[in-house]
């Protein structure tokens, strides 16, 4: 079948690898994951599927790639997997670049197919299969290498210090006080009814955020704390690389940190793929069926503050707004009503994506995509011009988006497509429409 | 409690039977913010950063703020020994303030305040301008590192380790991260070797000897025992501890078998699990047990290799041992639901909040601090007999067992009480 | 020959079909444990309703969006499944050997449905030679189940329609009947056992630890 050949992007974490690789490195790699970390999902998934892609117009990659055939979900596998499963492993280093490629910067893990296999079939569960076997054999791609060195290093995503943490945090208070009056950044406080967790990427570059959340918490009267140690990070790149062990130890220091603090629950920040890291990839790995103490997402606690009174909205966001719903807590955790109603408690003028719900498309960022660095930037933008048309056609202004991942990915979207809209974070919209009583006035 | 506390509890004052030392409603009346309350041990004072001015901050101790104020103020606590310390900063020069004395030295930044377990040392890390490093009792190390995370103090206090990074790394230098460029530094003299990664550092306890996790390469991680590793590797370990009295290591490693605790490297309990953690030899030295997880999804205590008949759904903190060693309790949580295991049985009642559970001297007997809603409560063996409190802070058993030390906050006031056991059982 | 064919070759045909199936499903359920998130995970009402969104045509999203799919590929399964089960000549043999006998297709019908698996056949034949993303991961295989799956209707059609030499048809009939059966474990075409516990995994897995629908 003539398809024109992908364009060529190095990569220095797949490039130099590949160089020290043989066959025989290879299908000793991969036969060992196969006998002792796959079992009946793989096999059975492997053995049923019919080869009939009906799973490919599930993958925004195949829609927004003109339906090339490379491109959809079962194609993906067949790439990957079939080749390495025929040849019992004993593949060229350079069939290693190529599983790195398709499975680590050309799918998201969104697991949308498995909506539209008629089997089920869990595609991404067998893409992540492939990504362990790169990652076992050292070839990631650098940004996202990078990324899971960080995670090992400091427990955290983006080399964020010991120091520079907790300075940030008493920075923010200082900004969050001077709005609300007494508002705070407990650090370390024992026993508080919310631990609440964020990404690294919010100390790094976008503090503002951990402001707003102290203003937040302040005004609707949550006793909480954050962690001053390791463990206040819930973000999870290694689950997406395939260094499961690394994900463990960074999940294992998340929930460690709320049960050293005693907390009655954790509430994370806006973001799905550390919510599908804190809520379901790493306490499996670590035994948990599910987190050992409760741990909801932002969208469940912003919904239960408002729902309660505790948040009083006192006008609405009137310019016109669509929903990025994140992958990973709608279709991987059933919110998507809950952000419904609190999108309809703040915004007066709200334009519904089609499809929606658990059918969204991703927003091509997740998954680690993003995280694969600038020099996968032009490929991932192209593999999601559903994603553009879709949000084109609500003529909405601003993309409310309560993750980061789908943040920056919709932020590539708009700038590619010259789609002139904006990207907010559901607190930042909450932040304009909630009232600040009067004694809490700095 | 743990053998140092009880040596430290034989002089406190067990005679008198309540103290009302603080009223903590006329602090929030003096400082308009009062944060955190903390108490020392033996519950003679108690303490909080409060608000001294408009954009300062003191301590506040039984209701007397101390003489210095701060443009920042965080970290107070207590020793075990009794003695107060809060990390604080004026001017941009941050520095740890002992019973409000500063140390000599001031730092760009501090942070990881903590003690030796004998209650004698302080140490915390600090960054100033030459780089990272760590302080004891204001002593502060010699060297600096490009990066130092967390640290570690030995018993008696002599010596400190944590992880060091060895040469800078610029953002997205995967090339030079491989190569290892993490150490690990005691009192602040680095191994020669390197390591990916370099974590959890423990001491023996003559405090001569230090292990850490280490990773070697990508799924490939063991016990370094002053640099240098065991020979078997695993795809992940866990917190390695020495055996009492020995310079011996035991630590959690995974294998294609499963999680399983390890001595030197050499399989200790023939079983593997899917999870086993937070390994502690009781005060006799001998008997060993850890947090496991016999099935997925199921938590429970081995004790030397031997899995508790119960399990519990959601999660085991750790265990603690009787003085004898022969009792072992968790606080566990099952069905959503916190409550207390002891050998293997659980209090029938389920809690908000179950803080670590401790023994009476005699091993009969296992107190803990309990939370339903916001109220805490004392329960003894499974009962509630003393509560509700707005405030309260772990129990103590006296010496002799006859009584327990309960610091608590009542109707905005902080008492110091004296209860003899027996009645409170009464209850 | 006939006899052979008739008597034993049935025989080991339906042997290799119930032991290949038992096999199977055992060293499923084997894996499944060291996987072990799977019974964890199990739920029965999950699983039921996702198997119901799966079963019924048209109850899922992408079987409406690819409805000629949907719709022809129900005919197919229906018929194969149950043509050879109320044949009248099937259920004549069989009641003729063993005594019990139900109700049969009416002749017409039956030519029918024939015809209509053919033209499944012949459907998803051609959507394999001419879908790029179906054609891209088509293997020679592929093509081999179609005609495994495909022959018995064949040359059942061709015997009942008395065409070429029938005793000939007939041994082809019952040989590509057998083949069939005995394939049916072992390649994937064991899709017919494994679809009910892909689905309850998945229906699982969305609904009680995702708290999601899955269709
Ligand atoms: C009774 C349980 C069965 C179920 C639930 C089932 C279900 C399915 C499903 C969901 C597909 C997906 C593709 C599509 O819809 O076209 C499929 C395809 C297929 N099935 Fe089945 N099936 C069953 C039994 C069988 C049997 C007994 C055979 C033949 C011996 C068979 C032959 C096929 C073939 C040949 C295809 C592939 C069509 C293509 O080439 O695209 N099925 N089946
Ligand atoms: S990107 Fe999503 S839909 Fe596409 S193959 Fe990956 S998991 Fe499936
Ligand atoms: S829809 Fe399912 S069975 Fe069909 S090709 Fe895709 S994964 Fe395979």
């Amino acid at each position: 079948m003539g398809l024109a050949p992908l364009p060529l992007v190095n990569d220095a974490g797949m490039d130099l690898p590949i160089q020290e690789l043989t066959p025989e490195r290879i299908a000793v790699v991969f036969n060992r994951i196969m006998n002792t970390e796959t079992a009946a999902r793989f096999k059975v998934y492997m053995n049923t599927c019919v080869h009939c892609g009906l799973c490919s117009d599930a993958c925004h990659w195949f829609l927004s790639n003109d339906r090339d055939p490379r491109f959809s979900p079962v194609g993906k596998v067949k790439q990957t997997l079939w080749t390495l499963v025929q040849k019992k492993g004993r593949v060229q280093p350079e069939f290693i670049k190529e599983c790195s490629r398709i499975a680590q910067t050309e799918c998201n893990v969104c697991r949308r197919c498995s909506m539209y296999c008629p089997f089920g079939i869990d595609i991404a569960y067998l893409l992540l299969t492939v990504r362990r076997i790169c990652s076992e054999l050292g070839v990631v791609p650098q940004f996202l290498q990078d990324t899971v060195n960080s995670h090992a290093v400091t427990l955290n995503q983006m080399w964020v210090k010991q120091d520079e943490w907790i300075d940030t945090l008493q920075w923010q208070e200082d900004d969050a006080r001077a709005e609300v009056r007494n508002a705070r950044i407990p650090l370390d406080k024992e026993g508080a009814d919310v631990f609440y967790s964020v990404i690294a990427p919010e100390p790094k570059i976008l503090a503002q955020l951990i402001g707003n959340i102290a203003q937040i918490m302040a005004v609707a009267k949550v006793d909480w704390t954050m962690p001053s140690f390791d463990g206040w990070d819930n973000s999870n790149m290694a689950m997406y690389s395939g260094d499961f062990e690394t994900m463990g130890r960074v999940e294992r220091s998340h929930h460690d940190a709320a049960l050293r603090l005693k907390s009655r629950r954790i509430v994370m920040g806006e973001c799905g793929h550390a919510f599908r890291g804190a809520v379901y990839d790493g306490p499996k790995w670590l035994g948990w069926r599910e987190p050992p103490i409760p741990l909801i997402h932002a969208v469940d606690f912003y919904h239960e503050l408002i729902t309660t009174g505790r948040l009083k909205i006192i006008k609405k966001f009137s310019t016109p707004v669509t929903v990025q719903e994140p992958c990973n807590i709608i279709r991987g955790r059933g919110l998507g009503v809950k952000l419904r109603e609190i999108i309809d408690a703040t915004c007066s003028d709200f334009r519904p994506p089609e499809p929606d719900f658990e059918h969204n498309y991703c927003c091509g960022a997740g998954g680690g995509v993003i995280n694969c660095g600038p020099n996968w930037k032009a490929s991932r933008v192209k593999g999601n011009s559903v994603k553009a048309e879709q949000l084109a056609a609500t003529g909405a202004h601003i993309v409310i988006t309560p993750c980061h991942n789908c943040h920056s990915g919709i932020e590539d979207i708009i700038s590619g497509y010259k789609l002139g809209m904006h990207v907010k974070f559901f607190s930042e919209i909450l932040m304009e429409v909630i009232e600040i009583p009067d004694e809490l006035q700095a | 409690m743990n053998e140092i506390i009880s040596n430290l509890a034989k002089s406190w004052d067990w005679d008198t039977p309540s103290k009302n030392l603080s009223d903590i409603s006329q602090w929030s009346s003096n400082f308009s913010e009062v944060q955190e309350l903390v108490t020392s041990m033996d519950g003679e004072r108690i303490a909080s950063v409060v608000r001294a001015g408009d954009e300062s901050f003191t301590v506040c101790v039984n209701g007397e703020p101390w003489s210095n104020t701060f443009e920042k103020a965080w970290s107070l606590k207590f020793s075990p020994a009794g003695v107060l310390f809060v990390i604080a900063m004026n001017e941009d020069e941050w520095s740890v303030f002992e019973e409000d004395e500063p140390w000599n030295d001031t730092f760009e930044y501090v942070w990881n305040l903590n003690f030796s377990p004998n209650g004698k040392i302080a140490g915390v890390n600090v960054r100033s301008a030459e780089g990272y490093g760590a302080s004891l009792n204001g002593e502060t190390w010699e060297h600096k590192f490009v990066q130092v995370r967390s640290m570690h103090i030995s018993n008696d206090g002599r010596n400190s380790a944590g992880s060091v990074q060895m040469e800078p790394l610029s953002e997205g230098d995967i090339v030079t991260f491989k190569k290892g460029i993490w150490g690990l530094a005691v009192n602040g003299h680095p191994w020669e070797q390197r390591f990916l990664n370099v974590w959890g550092c423990a001491f023996s306890g003559d405090g001569t000897r230090v292990a850490a996790e280490v990773r070697l390469k990508s799924g490939s991680q063991t016990i370094a025992v002053d640099g240098i590793c065991w020979n078997e590797q695993f795809k992940a370990v866990w917190e390695p501890v020495f055996i009492p009295g020995t310079h011996e290591v035991i630590a959690p490693g995974l294998s294609s078998k499963g999680w399983q605790l390890h001595i030197n490297g050499s399989p200790l309990w023939n079983q593997p699990f899917n999870q086993v953690w937070r390994q502690k030899f009781g005060p006799d030295g001998k008997r060993l047990a850890a947090v496991v997880s016999p099935d997925f999804g199921r938590w429970s205590i081995a004790v030397d290799g031997t899995v508790w008949k119960s399990t519990f759904s959601d999660v085991v903190i750790e265990p603690i041992f009787s003085f004898d060693s022969k009792h072992v309790a968790a606080a566990v949580k099952n069905n959503n639901r916190w409550t207390i295991a002891v050998d293997g049985v659980a209090w029938n009642q389920g809690f908000d909040m179950a803080w670590n559970p401790y023994f009476s001297p005699d091993g009969n007997m296992v107190v803990a601090r309990i939370a339903l809603g916001k109220n805490y409560f004392v329960a003894l063996d499974g009962k509630l007999v003393l509560g509700p409190f707005e405030e309260m802070w772990d129990p103590i058993f006296s010496p002799d067992g006859e009584s327990l030390l309960v610091k608590c906050v009542d109707d905005s006031r902080y008492f110091r009480k004296i209860l003899p056991v027996k009645e409170l059982l009464k209850k | 020959m006939y006899e052979l064919v008739s008597g034993p070759l049935v025989w080991i045909a339906f042997l290799v079909f119930f032991a290949g199936m038992i096999y199977q499903f055992l060293g499923m359920l084997r894996l499944a444990k060291k996987d072990k998130v799977i019974y964890p995970y199990m739920s029965l009402k999950y699983s039921l309703r996702s198997l119901f969104h799966w079963i019924i045509p048209f109850a899922s999203r992408n079987m409406r969006a690819r409805y000629e799919v949907t719709l022809i590929t129900f005919v197919f399964h229906l018929s194969l499944i149950l043509l050879p089960i109320f044949l009248a000549a099937h259920v004549v043999m069989f009641s003729f050997a063993w005594g019990p006998d139900w109700r049969v297709l009416p002749e017409m019908t039956a030519q029918f449905l024939t015809v209509l698996v053919m033209l499944a056949c012949l459907f998803f034949m051609l959507r394999r030679l001419m879908l790029p993303e179906v054609r891209f991961v088509t293997e020679p295989s592929d093509y081999a189940l179609l005609l495994i799956a495909a022959a018995p209707f064949i040359t059942g059609f061709a015997a009942n329609r008395q065409w070429f030499e029938y005793e000939t048809v007939l041994i082809l009939h019952m040989v590509s009947g057998c083949v069939m059966l005995m394939a049916i474990p072992f390649t994937r075409l064991s899709h017919m056992l494994f679809f009910p516990f892909t689905r309850a995994y998945m229906g699982s897995e969305f609904g009680s630890v995702r708290n999601a629908r899955d269709w």
